[in-house]
C-alpha cells in the first residue's frame, strides 16, 4: 500500500510506545477507540464482537510495532490491521457485508434537491431558482454551538456506515483523504463520492436547522 | 462539454474535488470562473466551508473505564515481555 509519509510526530510515539511508555499508549487508545470500535462495527454482528475484534486488533499492533516500518502513518497502519480483523471476524459469523450496503444506495443522488434550480425550458437552465442563504451573518458561536452540534451529530448518525465514518475521519477527526482510502481500503473516487454525499446531507440538514431557527 | 460554461447545478456536484484540490487544471479554472460570476454558488461554497468547519468542532466519545484497563494490562504484559 501507498501511505501518506509518517507524521514526524508519529516518529517519536513510536518511539515511547516502544520503551513501554503507559501514558502514550493510553492517549493513542482514547484517540483512536471510538472510530475503531464503530469501524469494527460495520463488518460484524454486535457492539460486543467489535470490543472483542478492537482489542485483537491492539494485541496485534503491539505484536507489530518492533517491526512497523513507518510506511504509512501510524493511525492508517493500525486501521488496516483493525479491518483485516473485523472482516475475517464477519465472513466467520458469515456476515459478509457487501460494499453497497455500507456506502448507502444513494451515492448517485444529487447534492442539491433538483427543484433548487431552473428547469430546462427556462434559458438560464442549471442555475439557481432560489440562492442559497448567506450563511455569514450568522454569529459563530451560533454556527460553532452546541445545538448546531447536535444536528451535525444527529445528521451523521442517519447516514450509510461508510458515509458516516468518512465524514467524521475526514471533517470531525482531520484526517487526510489518503489516509482515510488506506485505513478503509477505499479507492480514491469511492472516497470522495462518500465524503461528497455526507458532507451535502448534513449541510442540507444545517440549512434547515438554520432557516427554520430564522423564521 | 468543452467551451460551455459549468451551470450550478454541476458546479455543487464539483465541489468536494475543488475542496480538495482533485479538481485541476482546465476544470478547476472553470469552476473558479463560474465561482467569480455567481453569487449562488459562492454561498454554496461558503455554507460547505462553514460545514466543514462546524463538524471539525465535535467531539469523540469517551472510552470506557473497563476498556483502557484491559488494554492497559495488555500493554504492560507486551512491554513487560519485549
Amino acid at each position: 500500500m501507498t501511505g501518506a509519509p509518517p507524521l514526524s510526530d508519529d516518529l517519536a510515539l513510536i518511539e515511547r510506545l516502544r520503551a513501554g511508555d503507559e501514558t502514550a499508549f493510553m492517549n493513542l487508545v482514547e484517540h483512536l477507540q471510538p472510530a475503531m470500535l464503530r469501524v469494527a462495527r460495520m463488518y460484524v454482528s454486535t457492539a460486543a464482537v467489535a470490543e472483542e475484534v478492537v482489542q485483537e486488533a491492539w494485541l496485534g499492533v503491539l505484536r507489530g510495532l518492533d517491526a512497523f516500518e513507518g510506511r504509512s502513518s501510524l493511525r492508517t497502519w493500525i486501521f488496516r490491521i483493525l479491518t483485516n480483523i473485523a472482516k475475517t471476524r464477519g465472513q466467520r459469523e458469515g456476515r459478509s457485508q457487501p460494499f453497497a450496503s455500507l456506502a448507502g444506495d444513494d451515492l448517485d443522488a444529487p447534492a442539491v434537491d433538483p427543484d433548487r434550480f431552473d428547469t430546462p425550458v427556462a434559458s438560464s437552465h442549471g442555475h439557481w431558482s432560489t440562492l442559497p442563504d448567506d450563511w455569514t451573518a450568522i454569529p459563530e458561536d451560533r454556527l460553532l454551538g452546541r445545538e448546531t452540534l447536535a444536528v451535525i451529530g444527529r445528521a451523521i448518525d442517519t447516514l450509510p456506515p461508510m458515509q458516516a465514518e468518512v465524514i467524521r475521519l475526514r471533517d470531525a477527526l482531520g484526517w487526510t483523504s489518503e489516509e482515510v482510502r488506506n485505513a478503509l481500503d477505499l479507492t480514491e473516487t469511492n472516497q470522495r463520492v462518500l465524503l461528497h454525499r455526507a458532507r451535502a446531507k448534513v449541510r442540507g440538514a444545517l440549512e434547515h436547522y438554520f432557516a427554520s431557527e430564522a423564521t | 462539454m468543452i467551451g460551455r460554461e459549468l451551470t450550478c447545478k454541476e458546479l455543487v456536484e464539483l465541489i468536494t474535488g475543488y475542496l480538495d484540490g482533485t479538481l485541476r487544471g482546465r476544470r478547476r479554472r472553470r469552476f473558479e470562473a463560474h465561482l467569480a460570476s455567481c453569487d449562488g454558488c459562492t454561498r454554496y461554497v461558503a455554507q460547505m466551508e462553514a460545514t466543514i468547519r462546524a463538524t471539525g468542532t465535535l467531539t469523540e466519545d469517551q472510552v470506557t473505564e473497563e476498556q483502557k484497563t484491559v488494554l492497559l494490562t495488555a500493554f504492560r504484559d507486551w512491554a513487560a515481555s519485549n
